[in-house]
């Protein structure tokens, strides 16, 4: 390959930030072309979360874990194990921060600056949440959590969950939990049924999934588990832990589900803090109400050296989280002089349209619930690091004036927090945009900061760099 | 210090052979399993992992990946774990209020 008649000093340092399906396959990308990419990862082990791994000492196989994915599992964790003593792996390592080509991280509270050519973000995804009253009560977990306690610890998030929200993560999260021998009490989703109906021709493109997904329902329904759409969600409830939750039926009606834990989320948000940082322009997606880095259909952003794969830069899922790490880490290469395959450019180039249009197709199937955060009453808590109500923002925006979200941060402190708007971000603009009677686009985005998590004040930078 | 059998948040589905590992949470004996989180190990037995800093009442973690932050401990020496992305180690002191809780919120 081209890297064989390179000198040492022509191949380009490269980076990985994340060790998922787009992390891993970029670096193993990398690795074939003759590089040593560092790979950073802030997990204990690969996978990211959708292929994440049990600890060593646990015993399922991958067809318990994983289920119908579990040879995608399997293939994504033997490619890491083939090429863990080809890259530079860092893992339990936070990249906290991002400057002039350098990436900033720190391991187990030691701080390095790592200088890079190329950078390729493969920082996956998040739940996307909106806040219901209760939401903070204990037993209350996302949907990611929800499944990351059942896979990489064996454990329910009670006895008798009630899962809420959309996306699909909302059915195979309580298929796993069915399979588990877990009495789920309820799967409660606010998309309407028709949305579904219309999102067909588009999920048609993957007719496995789309199946898979309807054998999920079906299996629920046949358990006697109450499946519902076009769901309200009025309030979890409980004093001082969950024990019901009340909505209000499509079909018209308060119900309450006696439950002790929920497990809610609406779809998924990228992590782009540092595509943010490292200077990356932001696009309004209509479609998802959500800001993204712009990107070629490769993954090129336009910041030299910055490329961005899997669910961080959009949210595709994760078998096209494997080809968008191909991808980028095939665009870094043709970038820094080195010959890339053609034809399998254009190969990954195919698989990615057809999975754009199922994700297009997901995303009319399970649609944001936009008029339910905007909604939320004055007296629910928004932000849960600080215990900040809607009301607050509603104020900022009222009598305090702020045009946009990051304005009415500085103002009532909504996005401040720990999470640094993780978890209140999408909500808080909804309800800023409503309050201000404007779009949302109009309202900005939440800007990166950094450290883009806590950071121990007790960080001592490395002896050596 | 005796155990307080309580019943637990979490309910463990499977791989229940790992060895035990003793903790303390709020001063009480707490056994988890080699391999826990330690938000796991807390949850396994117990209800609660914290008590909002802002007087909202107690949390038990949100996310379990790392992202929400809702799941930071205090240890009896003073620092803080985030829990769930903290494997559970032997001797653990761990509290689910501040060591001094005039600190946090700051006057005014």
């Amino acid at each position: 390959m081209a890297a064989a008649s390179m000198t040492p000093a022509t191949i380009p340092r490269a980076i990985v930030v994340g060790a998922g399906p787009a992390g891993v396959r970029a670096a193993e990308t990398l690795v074939a072309a003759g590089l040593r990419p560092m790979v950073i990862d802030e997990g204990m082990l690969s996978g990211g979360q959708i292929y994440r791994r049990q600890p060593a000492n646990f015993g399922r196989p991958h067809e318990t874990l994983y289920g119908y994915d579990a040879e995608k599992a399997r293939s994504l964790h033997d490619a890491f194990e083939a090429i863990r003593t080809q890259v530079d792996y860092r893992p339990e390592t936070l990249a906290w921060n991002l400057r002039e080509n350098v990436l900033h991280v720190v391991t187990n509270g030691v701080a390095a600056a790592l200088p890079f050519d190329a950078l390729i973000l493969a920082t996956g995804a998040t739940d996307r949440l909106l806040p219901i009253r209760g939401w903070t009560l204990p037993g209350c977990y996302s949907l990611g959590g929800s499944q990351v306690a059942l896979k990489a610890q064996a454990c329910s998030i009670g006895q008798r969950p009630v899962f809420l929200g959309t996306g699909p993560l909302l059915y195979l999260v309580a298929y796993q939990y069915l399979k588990a021998g877990v009495d789920v009490a309820a799967v409660l989703d606010t998309s309407p049924f028709g949305a579904s109906i219309r999102a067909l021709p588009d999920l048609a493109v993957r007719p496995g999934l789309l199946l898979r997904g309807l054998r999920f329902r079906r299996a629920l329904t046949k358990a006697g588990v109450t499946v519902a759409n076009g769901v309200v969600p009025l309030e979890i409830e409980g004093d001082g832990e969950v024990t019901g939750l009340r909505y209000h039926a499509a079909g018209g009606g308060d119900r309450r589900i006696a439950c002790d834990a929920v497990g809610m989320g609406f779809h998924l948000r990228s992590e782009n803090q540092l595509a943010d940082l490292a200077g990356c322009p932001f696009l309004f997606d209509d479609a998802t109400g959500m800001w993204r880095p712009e990107a070629d259909g490769d993954g090129r952003s336009p910041r030299a050296g910055i490329y961005l794969a899997g669910d961080g830069a959009r949210v595709l899922g994760a078998d096209a989280a494997e080809v968008g790490g191909r991808l980028a880490a095939l665009a870094a290469l043709a970038d820094a002089g080195m010959s890339a395959d053609a034809a399998l450019v254009t190969s990954l180039r195919g698989q990615m349209a057809t999975l754009d249009r199922f994700r297009r197709g997901l995303a009319t199937a399970f649609p944001w619930p936009a008029t339910l955060a905007r909604s939320v009453a004055d007296d629910v808590i928004l932000c849960r690091c600080e215990a900040i109500t809607a009301g607050t923002m509603r104020e900022t925006a009222e009598a305090k004036g702020a045009p946009e979200v990051n304005r009415a941060k500085a103002l009532s402190r909504i996005g401040m927090g720990r999470c640094q708007g993780r978890y209140c971000g999408h909500a808080a603009a909804e309800v800023l945009a409503g309050a201000r009677g404007s779009s949302l686009e109009s309202v900005g985005r939440l800007r990166g900061q950094a450290p883009v998590k806590p950071l121990s004040m007790a960080t001592v930078k490395a002896d050596t760099l | 210090m005796a155990e307080v059998p309580v019943r637990g948040r979490f309910h463990r589905i499977a791989e229940t052979d790992r060895p035990p590992v003793s903790i303390t949470v709020d001063g009480a004996a707490v056994t988890a399993r080699e391999g826990d989180s330690l938000l796991v190990a807390v949850l396994a037995s117990g209800r609660t992992l914290r008590q909002s800093e802002f007087g909202d009442g107690s949390r038990a973690g949100f996310c379990l990946m790392g992202a929400c932050q809702d799941c930071w401990m205090w240890q009896a020496d003073g620092g803080r774990l985030r829990a769930c992305t903290t494997p559970v180690r032997a001797g653990m002191d761990l509290l689910t209020r501040p060591v001094d809780e005039t600190l946090w919120p700051l006057p005014a």
